[in-house]
């Protein structure tokens, strides 16, 4: 990659991209064998800051990082320096001493990622686990590899793959590093959501926009239910949950009209019973699992590509 | 005796003035070089001569906030910035809505001595939107406020925005109005557009501006009073207030140097330096406010001058604060946005920054024309020559200004406030005191100067 961070989508070239995802799945291959773990960043220090709850996402970097052989800390702002309100800049600053390589960072303000990257409080590698309601760049990633794998394995990209987003747009750092990366990969994306939950600004995205699920759901070859906050629902964004499982969620109906050959997406935790039903999610064409797993490879080639790592194939070549 | 030799007014005329006794004295028109010198002699070849400048809307965060900015520093900054005349925010803490806290006020920027400063008192007790502060006592007091607002919070109560425009009518005051529906803008974080859309922060809308100025503008009308809209930002805003102008509504407003040069998209990198209340807008909305400052719907420019320390820029967007500072580079931005663009004259200028706000504000020292007898606030610049933006060079106490690095037309070179001299070749000049009162003078209040 050209940046030594991973902020945005947009820091990443088409064939940046793609070339991750080819990292991703070589990667995947070699820890799919019987020796999971990689000498590749022995040494290297990463750190997993994390100023929201997100165990997923911690997990999956923390067990990215550990098949690459770094040495990982964990930084949860709960019961640290930081509720007791130490300042953004101070906690980095005292990461940077401690000699950390790269961070991790989730926080719950748009931009936190990229003022660490921009600023000097520090020098290390910045990796986007997600800030407020701006970019998740590493789902994103983990996503179109999923949706690759399972609809163009053979391809060059996602061209005439027609993804449908479903649900809370407005707040949804995921949505929007889909959009943007689903766009660079040539994929059509539309997204179903109330007006309510749309920003202002999305006439301006790469992207079509329905409010009604039903007139899409059997022209998509790819659905991605969005989680749904029930708080949204306080703030008047819907009048009550079951209308808007009704509107907008995927239920037994809905998936019966799905193509057979869609594929169900979710990037999780899922709220059973609201936007997605017990079946859909359980559902054959249904592929969260596959995400999960999925998420750990695109987070090695990231720490990989950013760190690097030494070449892949004499890796490879040590473990044959 | 002070001699400025050779300025061009805004007229074009090369004059001669001379300054005695915190007035001026004499003016000579001349086509040949007025060769007089000495040390009292100012030699101000081929530049402007023009009235000091009037801010109707400037943040000192004294008392409260001495950290960030003191009526002391403010007031340098101002001098700096060739203004003559500053209006003190009332969101201070404690918040100036007694006349003990407005005369407190007053009474630094009659110490600090190096430009009026006018405390605009509270239309609400604490600002808390729920119940009138005590104006008329505020009105009464030697700080002779005339200028009411909750300015940082919006009166958005309109049973209560009404009262108040109602009541000031008693000393003829005015209500400076913060437009900005709290309900449409929770948490709101900068412009509501492409730009947010896109970077995830949460959108701050045009209609809640736009819908507060429109019901002002009416109650305005339904009890005759007099409405002062502060910073307006929006395309919108400025129709509705061109409207209500053909209409003879008495409304005036304001737009701050910054939403006339710059726009949402700087906020892309989220440097808490661009976060502003309310926020940049877009192109279209910035040459709507230049054309309405222009033909006067938009009657002047104020600073909203808004200190912060730096820990409140360096650091993540959502915990910044909002604000600018702008004195000291006010004037030359709106030379930069107006004059260079030749949308507005000198002249149109002068009366955007000068005349027509101490006319709405009723300072009768400030913003005359630079006629015999009037006081001598007055400051001379460089039309020609070119600065470039150093935040440590700022007089201010905080130095978060957007402008940073940027080359700025207009230089300041000599200020006059009350016929001493406060800035002398572009750079402060300790004031003596002769020009502040001592505390006897002041009880007989602002007439004496």
């Amino acid at each position: 990659m050209s940046s030594r961070h991973l902020i945005s989508i947009q820091d990443l070239s088409k064939a940046q991209a793609l070339g991750l995802l080819s990292t991703a799945k070589e990667l995947a291959r070699i820890t799919d064998g019987p020796n999971k773990k990689l000498p590749t960043l022995r040494g290297k220090s990463i750190v997993n800051l994390f100023f929201e709850d997100s165990t997923r996402t911690r997990i999956s970097f923390e067990t990215a990082a550990k098949r690459l052989s770094a040495d990982v800390i964990n930084f949860s702002a709960k019961g640290s320096s930081v509720s007791k309100g130490e300042s953004l800049k101070d906690t980095a600053q005292t990461l940077q001493a401690m000699g950390a390589d790269a961070v991790v960072i989730r926080h719950g303000s748009s931009g936190a990622a990229k003022r660490l990257a921009d600023t000097q409080w520090i020098s290390a590698t910045v990796i986007n686990a997600g800030d407020g309601t701006h970019e998740h760049p590493t789902q994103a990633l983990l996503d179109a590899f999923t949706i690759k794998e399972h609809l163009r394995p053979d391809a060059q990209d996602l061209s005439g793959v027609h993804v449908v987003i479903v649900g809370d747009i407005l707040h949804s750092r995921v949505a929007r590093s889909n959009v943007l990366l689903l766009d660079k990969l040539g994929a059509k994306v539309t997204l179903v959501a109330p007006p309510t939950l749309l920003p202002v600004g999305v006439t301006e995205w790469p992207v079509e926009v329905s409010y009604n699920l039903d007139d899409v759901i059997d022209k998509c070859d790819v659905i991605m239910m969005l989680r749904i906050q029930l708080e949204r629902m306080q703030d008047s964004y819907f009048p009550t949950e079951r209308e808007y499982a009704r509107r907008y969620g995927l239920n037994t109906n809905r998936l019966s009209r799905l193509k057979s050959t869609a594929i169900v997406m979710h990037p999780g935790p899922m709220n059973r019973g609201l936007e997605i039903s017990a079946d859909s999610a359980d559902d054959v064409r249904s592929v969260v699992v596959d995400q999960v797993k999925n998420g750990v490879s695109v987070r090695m080639a990231v720490l990989y590509e950013l760190l690097g790592g030494a070449p892949i194939n004499v890796e490879a070549g040590e473990k044959k | 005796m002070m001699r400025i030799s050779n300025a061009k007014n805004v007229d074009g005329k090369i004059i001669s003035l001379e300054i005695e006794n915190h007035l001026i004295s004499k003016i000579t028109e001349s086509n040949d070089i007025d060769e007089k010198s000495g040390s009292n002699v100012i030699d101000a070849r081929g530049k402007l001569i023009l009235p000091g400048l009037v801010d109707l809307h400037t943040h000192l965060r004294e008392p409260g906030r001495e950290d960030s900015e003191t009526v002391a520093s403010a007031s340098r900054a101002a001098t700096a910035g060739g203004y003559t005349a500053i209006s003190a925010m009332a969101n201070t803490n404690p918040v100036a809505d007694t006349a003990g806290v407005v005369e407190q006020v007053y009474r630094l920027g009659v110490e600090a001595g190096y430009c009026e400063v006018n405390p605009i008192g509270a239309v609400t007790k604490g600002l808390n939107g729920e119940q009138l502060a005590e104006l008329g006592a505020m009105a009464d007091s030697i700080a002779r406020v005339r200028i009411f607002s909750d300015d940082g919070k919006c009166v958005s109560d309109p049973l209560l925005m009404r009262r108040a425009l109602e009541y000031v009518k008693t000393f003829n005051g005015l209500i400076a109005q913060h437009a900005q529906d709290p309900r449409l803008t929770i948490n709101s974080q900068m412009n509501e557009g492409i730009i947010s859309s896109r970077i995830g922060l949460v959108g701050w809308p045009a209609v809640a501006e736009e819908s507060i100025i429109a019901r002002d503008i009416l109650l305005v009308d339904h009890v005759g009073s007099r409405l002062h809209i502060c910073h307006v930002t929006t395309a919108g805003g400025v129709a509705l207030i061109r409207w209500a102008k053909q209409r003879g509504i008495q409304v005036t407003a304001e737009v701050t140097p910054h939403h006339l040069l710059l726009t949402d998209d700087l906020v892309e990198n989220y440097d808490p330096i661009y976060k502003v209340n309310p926020p940049l807008r877009t192109e279209k909305d910035v040459w709507a406010l230049r054309e309405a400052l222009a033909d006067g719907t938009i009657d002047i420019v104020a600073t909203d001058h808004a200190p912060h320390p730096s820990e409140d820029k360096d650091c993540e967007w959502q915990a910044a604060a909002f604000g600018m500072v702008g004195l000291e580079t006010s004037l030359s931005v709106v030379v930069k946005s107006m004059v260079e663009s030749k949308l507005m004259s000198w002249s149109t200028l002068v009366e955007r920054m000068s005349s027509k706000p101490a006319q709405i504000a009723g300072y009768d020292k400030q913003g005359g024309d630079l006629t015999v007898g009037s006081p001598a606030n007055l400051f001379l610049l460089d039309p020609s020559a070119k600065w470039l933006v150093r935040r440590d060079r700022l007089n201010s106490k905080s130095k978060n200004t957007p402008f940073e690095g940027m080359e700025l037309p207009a230089v300041i070179t000599d200020v006059f406030y009350n016929g001493v001299q406060t800035i002398s070749d572009s750079k402060i000049v300790p004031v003596p005191d002769s020009n502040s009162f001592n505390l006897n003078s002041l009880n007989q209040g602002k007439d004496l100067s």
